[in-house]
């Protein structure tokens, strides 16, 4: 079946190369990474270097982005602040789809009272709103990045765990699928050889949406001081410390809020794009469309 | 239709009881003794041992669930461990708060997202239609509180227009109520709003391509007709859903928006409960949260099977 899987990746790096909007998508992601991995050495300036002579001074030449109230280099912090977001999105997506694609998995596949437990369970964690569990989440163990991409991943499993049950569903009664029940293949293998690559990629879009919402979710759990703990910068710590100052100091408020503005419409576009070209159903509504038409 | 509400009620009712043991097992998973915790440098042996008692926390873990369920049911969710009141009185007091910005915002989305989402998807192709995506695509990208700081600075600072934050009740100064109503629900409203318009053009464009709309086209029905009769009524069926939904999860998903502009409602008690360690309070607050999300869900479902009878046998 992996040929199938590699049809479905080609598929999609054409649509995504064709479209202007996953291209533009994705170069902002591409410079989002340089900024992550390479952060400290682009700032200008030390992320942490307090200067009360300097504090909250307008953009200029000498600080594109401003000071903020201690005198730092806000530019060099949004840069540096790359890194969480991309580490946040990366281990909290990455915790949700382990989670989730495995309780899909075994949920599809052996159905019954089995799938009705696990499936129950998500539903309990579907009845609270995203952030207010993650809330709760973090209010319990602790503030700070570790438990932050804990509870986002937590929050994030369900719905890997609903997209991967309706792929096995409709995967499982495939020909290929009792062919390899019949050779004696084990479940286990069946599942992972047969059933995943074949249900790769509404995973995918959802993937690089949840990408989108988690980077989202880390950032308000920052703004609330639940996140990313001080000295180190995050967006939306940043934007938390700079609150008092804004109708004084713009500056202070614009550029992380843009800052994660960019990354999440980047992870978005791309992520549309990706749906178009490989949820069927897309499809289906634009050409009815132009039936209709 | 009666066997359809009995499933649902049923299956809410066994969602709602491992709601009821998350929240419950959330004081569980405080590293420490989380009355301890909440007390701080407060700490005396008589309240401590008082409130241990009135939380019920030298029970077996069994008795403490079912009897945290047992009182839940009478509306009893526990005491503050900082005031010593009610926790059920705490967040009702805070309710309305938090209902009238939600309402505010939603009927705000409404208005922009109803003829956005129709118009976009009745001129699909069009510079319009384009301009309408750009906006949806705008709104869910958009972090709320960004969008909220932004306003703060422009029509607060910059205009002065509105208040930058804080509270009036709708009842004492309804005029005071909507200036400080308005940017809190305008921030939230947008997002809501982008959302909506999406979903209200994909399925305005859905029944677009239905047969019996292209009979109605070929009656020679004219086009207002044909939009209002036939589109906009199956249209808007699913769209009911989404609203509900979106209200719903506004009911607790608005902490940081009531945060940023020191509203006093549910979410802002959430997170005043979580600077304090105050566990009752948070888990009270969660709680009654999830309890209304799924009753509005429930509702929508019910509604929806009435409005749509192929619901009920799916």
């Amino acid at each position: 079946m992996s040929g199938n899987g590699d049809s479905t990746s080609r598929r999609a790096l054409v649509a995504l190369g064709r479209d202007p909007l996953a291209v533009t998508g994705g170069v902002v992601l591409v410079l989002l990474v340089v900024a992550g991995l390479a952060g400290s050495w682009l700032a200008p300036a030390g992320i942490n270097e307090v200067d009360v002579d300097r504090m909250l001074q307008p953009p200029s030449w000498a600080h594109p982005f401003g000071t903020d109230e201690l005198g730092r280099d806000v530019l060099s912090r949004v840069l540096v602040a790359a890194r969480v977001s991309l580490q946040v999105g990366a281990v909290s997506v990455g915790i949700a789809l382990l989670a989730g694609v495995t309780l899909g998995l075994f949920a599809g596949y052996y159905q019954g009272w089995l799938d009705n437990v696990l499936m129950r369970c998500m539903d309990v964690l579907f009845a609270f709103p995203v952030l207010l569990l993650a809330v709760a989440i973090v209010a319990v163990l602790g503030p700070g990045l570790s438990t932050a991409m804990v509870a986002i991943g937590v929050v994030y499993t369900p719905i890997f765990a609903r997209v991967t049950r309706a792929g096995v569903l409709s995967v499982r009664e495939q020909v290929f699928v009792r062919a390899a029940v019949a050779t004696g293949a084990s479940d286990l293998r069946i599942m992972r050889r047969h059933v995943l690559p074949n249900i790769a990629a509404p995973l995918i879009v959802q993937t690089s949406l949840s990408l989108a919402f988690a980077i989202l979710s880390e950032a308000a759990l920052s703004f609330l001081g639940l996140g990313v703990q001080p000295p180190e910068p995050a967006w939306g710590r940043m934007l938390y410390d700079g609150r008092g100052f804004v109708t004084d100091a713009w500056w202070l408020g614009f550029f992380p809020g843009a800052a994660i503005f960019l990354t999440v419409l980047a992870f978005n576009l791309v992520g549309d794009a990706l749906r178009d070209v490989l949820d069927p159903r897309q499809l289906t509504v634009s050409e009815a469309r132009r039936n209709a038409g | 239709m009666t066997r359809f509400i009995l499933r649902r009620l049923l299956q809410s009712g066994i969602v709602l009881l491992g709601v009821t043991l998350v929240v419950f097992l959330l004081l569980q998973l405080v590293p420490g003794d989380p009355v301890r915790v909440a007390l701080g440098t407060r700490f005396d042996p008589e309240t401590y041992e008082a409130l241990r008692s009135r939380a019920g926390l030298d029970q077996p873990l069994p008795v403490q669930y079912a009897s945290y369920v047992g009182q839940a049911l009478t509306g009893d969710l526990g005491v503050s461990f900082r005031s010593g009141r009610p926790v059920t009185a705490i967040v009702l007091e805070r309710l309305p708060a938090t209902l009238s910005l939600a309402i505010t915002a939603v009927v705000f989305a409404l208005l922009v997202a109803f003829p956005l989402g129709v118009l976009s998807a009745l001129r699909s192709g069009s510079v319009f239609d384009h301009a309408a995506r750009v906006f949806s695509q705008f709104g869910v990208s958009v972090p709320d509180f960004w969008m909220g700081i932004m306003g703060i600075l422009l029509f607060a600072g910059v205009l002065g227009w509105f208040p930058p934050s804080g509270y009036v009740a709708l009842t004492e100064d309804p005029a005071g109520w909507a200036s400080h109503v308005f940017l809190p629900a305008v921030t939230v409203g947008l997002v809501t709003a982008s959302i909506l318009t999406r979903f209200i053009r994909s399925s305005v464009l859905e029944v677009l391509a239905e047969d019996y709309v292209r009979t109605a086209e070929a009656k020679g029905l004219p086009t207002r007709v044909v939009v209002v009769r036939h589109v906009l009524r199956n249209a808007l069926i699913p769209v009911v859903t989404v609203v509900a939904v979106q209200l719903a999860s506004l009911l607790g998903g608005v902490i940081v928006i009531e945060v940023l502009f020191a509203w006093p409602g549910v979410g802002r008690l959430t997170y005043d409960a979580v600077q304090a360690r105050d566990y009752p309070v948070l888990q009270g607050a969660i709680l009654l949260v999830a309890a209304l999300f799924l009753l509005v869900n429930l509702l929508v479902d019910l509604l929806y099977a009435r409005l749509d009878p192929r619901i009920r046998v799916r």
